[in-house]
């Protein structure tokens, strides 16, 4: 056996587990293109130094948590409006918990108890609407009021009344964290700031995205499309369709919980405009432009969507993005990612037919 | 004792009721153009916000280009239909039978919408002034344009009633949004329907940002601030436009007005979103959902 082909089994052995009906990008033309945008976000701040990194890292951050939509919405089909209700409430928590206790500890906990109370927050509002007979549209909106509330909640808090130990709420006026994404334990620790902090996310995002592959790949995520696809049926076969939407509803707000976290970190300060309705909306567009049944074009639309508007600098950036939304709806109702495979895969079929005399190369796609 | 405190208690009576005319008044209206859009078509717009928007813009500036302010509200009302018009043949007839993506999309516009304002006309407009005074009830008022606002409400849901049960049009719309195919077979033009439908709904989220414009500050963000209201009344009130709309104004509308008495009108408003929560929970096809399963079982014991 020649070098050549163990180190082809060994890429298949790994491969394995992430690829699948669920997922489009099953090729290796995809896998190399997935390694190379990986590759070209690694080196980004060592090209452009680390300040360059501040925006790119923010960009990031709200594609893991378009990514908790686009798990549940594209996989299990409940259109959430409430992402930015968990990654909001796992902001808060963490700032309040490491003011309170502004030493390592403080951090490590921060981080495990934000995340730990927007998963719960999630598989509350989860139980109540799903083990309530809430479905469809009803879902959407009532996420969306959720969200809404806690916006008209956190905006009144102004008050000195609305503080939790040290921690002042502030109202409008948001929260200053101070502190950095740091795990440790007392006065030993470390701490991510800086480029750090951008690699944190970034790999916090690369591993998201494997994971869920795996799992919409596994039993677990043939229930949830069978779920999406038709409900009475799937329950027919004995599935508890209730459970596996809350499961999933639960996870996407883990996910939310987590990207929350990295944001309050990012810019050491959150406030309630994270729980207005541009902001819960902006998740849904960027699954609904990039493929919302895949995470590669969740990611992608969300970074460049972010990237575009930062180049237009204002004025005419939500003209630009509405209207994109708008013409992308109309004219590709599954999004961007589909089209591109689809484009990939006729380019293939094509070479392939013209030079059927040699090594004809395998289609090839490189969308999701 | 009982000289003083009996009409103390009937002012106090008097206040939450004119409390509840005012929130009834701003939730039916802010609520009828999206209530017949959503329950006629099955299309959440949420631009809805954004026809309020054209409403409240259309007068203002008409106004302050010399219109007297009835003749500037119909300007607003024209312009709001002929912006909902093309919108309909553009992008919404796109999207009847696809409810998240026209959630989605019609999102899309009022992006637009609000930006385009806001580079056209800036941040601010001139205020509309219209001073009609107050009623005084002991110690304390209620203006008189907010109660009028109520009763134009009323009137709206009654002409729309008339409309939809009267008139050919409401006939040939309702044929067409329960039975498209079979209203096409009796020579119905389905597709005209599905437009002047929409169009009624611009029309009417139009006259309600219109009439708002003297008792609002009138900027770009103005439809956001009616949207969650009207979202919310939607959702209570169920797919039923007339009934729903009402009965939804109404429900909220006490609990406004029972909660701004009690803690202020962040209290109400916080409220108003909690009870739509518990509501959409409890009965997920609004209260004219719950009465027509009432009704069903009714019908079944007889």
């Amino acid at each position: 056996m020649s070098v050549k082909s163990s180190i082809g089994v060994l890429a298949n052995r790994l491969r394995e587990p992430f690829e699948g009906p669920n997922t489009i990008g099953n090729t290796n033309g995809f896998w190399i293109g997935f390694l190379l945008t990986v590759l070209l976000f690694a080196i980004y701040p060592i090209l452009f130094g680390p300040y360059a990194a501040l925006n790119p890292a923010q960009f990031l951050v709200f594609a893991l948590l378009a990514v908790s939509l686009t798990f549940i919405w594209g996989f299990c089909g409940i259109l959430s409006f409430g992402q930015v209700a968990f990654f909001g409430v796992a902001g808060y928590t963490f700032g309040i918990v490491t003011i309170n206790i502004p030493t390592y500890t403080g951090a490590t906990l921060g981080i495990i108890i934000a995340v730990a109370v927007a998963t719960a927050f999630a598989a509350v509002i989860g139980y109540f609407m799903f083990y309530g007979g809430v479905r469809d549209v009803y879902v959407t909106i009532l996420t969306l009021v959720v969200a809404l509330v806690l916006h008209t909640f956190m905006e009144q808090t102004a008050g000195s009344q609305w503080t939790i130990g040290e921690a002042h709420l502030g109202g409008y006026n948001g929260m200053n964290v101070p502190q950095d994404l740091a795990v440790g334990f007392g006065e030993t620790g470390v701490a991510f700031d800086g480029v750090a902090h951008y690699y944190v996310v970034l790999f916090t995002l690369v591993v998201t995205y494997l994971l869920l592959r795996a799992v919409v790949n596994s039993r677990f995520g043939y229930a949830m499309v069978a779920t999406r696809e038709d409900e009475a049926r799937t329950e027919m076969f004995g599935y508890n369709t209730t459970f596996i939407k809350l499961a999933a509803f639960t996870v996407g707000g883990a996910i939310a919980g987590i990207s929350g976290v990295l944001f309050v970190t990012w810019g050491a300060y959150i406030n309630p405009s994270q729980f207005e309705l541009v902001a819960a909306t902006m998740p849904v567009i960027y699954a609904s432009i990039g493929g919302r049944k895949s995470f590669a074009g969740t990611i992608l639309a969300a970074v460049a969507i972010q990237y575009l508007e930062l180049q237009l600098t204002g004025e005419w950036a939500f003209v630009i993005v509405g209207s994109l939304l708008v013409l992308i709806i109309l004219t590709m109702p599954d999004g961007i990612a589909p089209r591109v495979r689809n484009l990939v895969l006729a380019v293939g079929e094509w070479r392939s037919n013209r030079d059927r005399s040699g090594q004809s190369p395998p289609a090839e796609e490189v969308s999701d | 004792m009982s000289t003083d405190t009996i009409p103390d208690a009937v002012y106090v009576v008097l206040r939450i009721f004119f409390e509840f005319t005012h929130s009834f008044g701003l939730l039916v209206l802010a609520t009828v153009g999206l209530a017949v859009i959503f329950g006629m078509m099955g299309i959440i717009n949420l631009a809805h916000g954004e026809f309020i928007l054209i409403g409240a813009y259309g007068t203002t500036l008409s106004f302050h280009a010399g219109l007297p302010l009835p003749l500037a509200m119909v300007t607003g009302v024209a312009v709001t239909t002929v912006v909902g018009l093309i919108l309909e043949r553009t992008v919404i007839r796109h999207l009847y039978d696809r409810l998240l993506d026209s959630m989605v999309a019609t999102f899309g516009l009022s992006l637009v919408i609000i930006q385009l304002t806001r580079i056209l006309f800036g941040n601010t407009t001139n205020n509309v002034s219209l001073s009609m005074g107050s009623i005084s009830y002991g110690p304390y008022s209620s203006g008189t344009y907010r109660i009028l606002l109520a009763v134009i409400a009323l009137v709206v849901l009654a002409v729309l009633y008339w409309v939809f049960t009267r008139t050919k049009f409401g006939l040939r719309a309702r044929a067409t949004m329960q039975d498209a195919e079979t209203a096409r077979a009796m020579g119905v033009n389905t597709d005209r329907m599905y437009m002047l439908t929409f169009g009624l709904g611009a029309a009417l989220a139009g006259l309600t940002g219109a009439l708002f414009t003297p008792a609002f500050t009138v900027d770009p963000e103005i439809g956001s601030e009616f949207l969650v209201e009207s979202f919310v009344t939607v959702v209570v009130g169920g797919p039923s436009v007339l009934i729903g709309t009402s009965l939804g104004g109404a429900l909220l509308g006490t609990i406004d007005a029972m909660f701004t008495w009690i803690g202020g009108s962040f209290l109400g408003e916080i409220m108003i979103l909690i009870a739509a929560i518990i509501a959409i929970r409890i009965m997920p096809e609004g209260i004219t959902g719950l009465l027509e399963d009432w009704r069903q079982k009714r019908r079944e014991d007889e």
